[in-house]
């Protein structure tokens, strides 16, 4: 019995800049993950000396849905950007998308929301990476369109709602080069072909672009990257929010930052959003019917939950209202941990539903109502970027008004 | 004239034929191709993603205000004019085997010859990348064969001046000329101060009126100002906030596109 557990145990689960997948097609286990990467699980608690609570006396607001209820769930340094932010001394964001296809949905929208809100809330500058060059290499696109996506999903980036005046948005296509290529210098030098295949998996039929790419996404870490941002702010520190996918990338660049005499970046990082279909279902462009899309119509989305999200319901109502539901892989309760900003509310859905008092269409009923006013929100937002905004905020420009 | 016609007086060989065209998300597109080759609409919608009956005629209206070419005269010269920047074009890999191919320079009573390196000059001297398409296949577009000429269709449409009626309020358009058919009206419409005033104003009262009812009344009494009060900051905050940002990036956009084109002062 023990040796063929064994046996499947060896089937870890993969978690990498290219792919997220499951042991055995199971949930992904989060804190072996903190575990093997070696980072730190954020403190959820009710402490006082809480993660949660410091930002909150921080930024004298209430912190975001994402950070109450664990989506953002690990870190790096966290502690560090608080302490300094104590004493008075700034930090700016960066975070980033690859632009791989024209369709985005929720998940790809979570580490957007969640960055506008540490903009908001700390009032700290903000760049953003298209790694567009990052997609032409792995998905075989051509650098024309590989461009062009990165133009259209700065739109619906846009849409988020980043304030022009504090946010720099850049591909690496047209941003690479001078200062940035400096830096881009600095760390390949410090990072051996046998180390990065070690940290990638990269195999000797991977083509020198992809092998020599890891340094493009390792720079905008440090402020001189940015000469007309952050000129004479050499010391600025960086926090990096980002799916916990993307952490390789950024423990290489926190190896190179002290030989490169920078500070390390710190970072905080997200869950992955799971697909309609449930955990262990995978969000594909090619399925529609996968995942949310932010140009779906109120009926798409109502078609969507209604026939295609993974219930815990039973499957009679009255075994439903004997045994209640199973709340670990219902999606609906999962997506509303995600979007229902109501505490008080979430928590009494969740205790009706898991008594097996509340149905399971109610609960889809909500949530129905919470996505749909989401993404008609994004989509007002969305008709409203022009092309000229668009090339304003990828100018490179001064931001003279970034830290108030 | 018509194709016929020219045939009359250029002959045969690399004539064009030229179609205006528009999707249903008012993106305008010019298929040029030899006069013989066989242009089917439905096929071009699905292989620029548009599905089936997704690409019509373009409304006359739309060669003067767009093309700047009269009724019969659609042409590739036609890009040469700003209106047109958002156009794109598709040409057809046949022209590559004429030796001489016959376009309207902006008018129709006049045909010029070129062989496909004039063309490309042209094309790309008014930053326009050349590319010929193979117009008459018909490869399968599914799940798994993503549409083959999706990368032509321009990521900006352009809405023209009498269908902007849902979008622009009777203050912005009464007595306006004809608006540059850009997205700078989509900007004009948000940066005006009335329309944001108005929106916030109609969004509080509709929030506090439906607060107000005989219930809550007896509810509150006295305190229902401050219960109203907390619920508009509640429900109406993030709303608010969304569309003052929207507000403000518009706003600093059209400053940065003004410092852009600056004169400075001559000394």
């Amino acid at each position: 019995m023990e040796n063929k557990d064994e046996k499947n145990g060896e089937q870890e689960q993969v978690v990498n800049p290219w792919e997220v997948s499951a042991k055995d097609g199971g949930k992904i286990d989060y804190d072996k993950l903190i575990d093997k990467f070696g980072c730190q699980k954020l403190d959820q608690s009710s402490s006082e000396l809480s993660h949660v609570k410091r930002v909150e006396r921080l930024t004298g607001r209430p912190a975001h849905v994402f950070l109450r209820r664990g989506v953002f769930f690990a870190h790096r340094d966290f502690d560090d950007i608080l302490n300094a932010y104590e004493r008075g001394e700034k930090f700016y964001l960066y975070t980033g998308r690859g632009p791989s296809s024209e369709a985005l949905h929720l998940g790809h929208l979570v580490p957007f929301m969640f960055t506008k809100y540490l903009q908001d809330a700390f009032k700290v500058p903000l760049v953003i990476q298209l790694t567009d060059d990052e997609k032409c290499m792995w998905k075989n696109l051509s650098v024309e369109e590989s461009q062009r996506l990165a133009r259209e999903n700065a739109k619906d980036i846009i849409a988020c709602g980043f304030d022009i005046s504090k946010t720099f948005i850049f591909s690496d296509f047209d941003y690479v080069g001078g200062a940035f290529y400096k830096n881009m210098v600095k760390v390949a030098k410090c990072v051996t072909y046998n180390k990065v295949v070690g940290i990638f998996g990269f195999t000797g039929e991977d083509h020198i672009g992809k092998v020599s790419f890891p340094p493009v996404q390792a720079v905008p870490s440090f402020p001189t990257s940015f000469p007309h941002l952050f000129s004479g702010k050499d010391n600025l520190r960086c926090l990096i929010p980002c799916a916990i996918d993307q952490d390789p990338y950024f423990r290489m660049t926190r190896d190179v930052a002290p030989r490169i005499g920078y500070h390390k970046p710190a970072l905080i990082e997200s869950s992955f959003f799971p697909a309609l279909q449930g955990e262990s279902g995978k969000m594909s462009a090619s399925d529609p019917n996968s995942a949310i899309y932010v140009t779906d119509s109120a009926k798409d989305i109502k078609n969507k939950i209604n026939k295609h999200a993974f219930t815990g319901g039973q499957e009679s109502i009255e075994k439903h209202r004997k045994y209640g539901a199973n709340l670990e892989v219902d999606i609906p309760i999962k997506y509303l941990n995600f979007f229902l900003e109501d505490d008080a509310e979430l928590e009494h859905i969740k205790k009706e539903y898991g008594a097996g008092h509340m149905l399971t269409g109610e609960v889809k009923k909500r949530l129905i109502e919470i996505l749909t006013e989401l993404v008609e929100r994004h989509q007002r937002a969305r008709a409203s970027v022009t092309e000229e905004m668009v090339d304003a905020f990828m100018a490179v420009r001064p931001l003279p008004n970034m830290f108030d | 004239m018509t194709v016929e016609e020219q045939a009359n007086y250029v002959g045969n060989v690399g004539l064009s034929k030229n179609l205006f065209l528009k999707d249903k998300k008012h993106r305008y597109y010019i298929v040029s191709a030899l006069a013989h080759t066989n242009v089917d609409l439905k096929v071009l919608s699905q292989r620029l993603g548009l599905g089936k009956g997704g690409l019509r005629m373009a409304p006359e209206e739309a060669l003067g205000e767009i093309l700047q070419v009269p009724l019969g005269s659609v042409t590739p010269f036609a890009l040469v004019n700003e209106t047109a920047r958002n156009v794109s074009l598709l040409l057809d890999q046949g022209f590559r085997t004429q030796e001489h191919c016959f376009f309207h320079p902006l008018s129709n009573d006049i045909s010029i010859s070129l062989n496909t390196n004039g063309l490309d000059k042209l094309l790309k001297s008014i930053e326009k990348e050349p590319t010929y398409v193979d117009l008459e296949a018909s490869p399968l577009v599914g799940k798994d064969q993503p549409p083959d000429l999706a990368a032509f269709v321009p990521s900006t449409s352009m809405v023209l001046p009498d269908t902007q009626a849902e979008v622009s309020s009777s203050k912005t358009s009464a007595g306006n000329q004809i608006s540059p058919v850009s997205t700078d009206s989509k900007s004009i419409t948000v940066t005006d101060v009335g329309n944001f005033v108005d929106e916030i104003l109609e969004k509080t009262s509709t929030l506090c009126l439906s607060e107000i009812t005989e219930d809550s009344i007896k509810q509150h009494g006295g305190k229902l100002g401050d219960v109203i009060a907390n619920s508009i900051r509640k429900h109406l905050t993030s709303d608010l906030k969304n569309l003052a940002t929207i507000f403000k990036n518009t706003a600093y956009t059209e400053g940065f596109n003004a410092g852009t084109k600056y004169q400075p002062k001559r000394l």
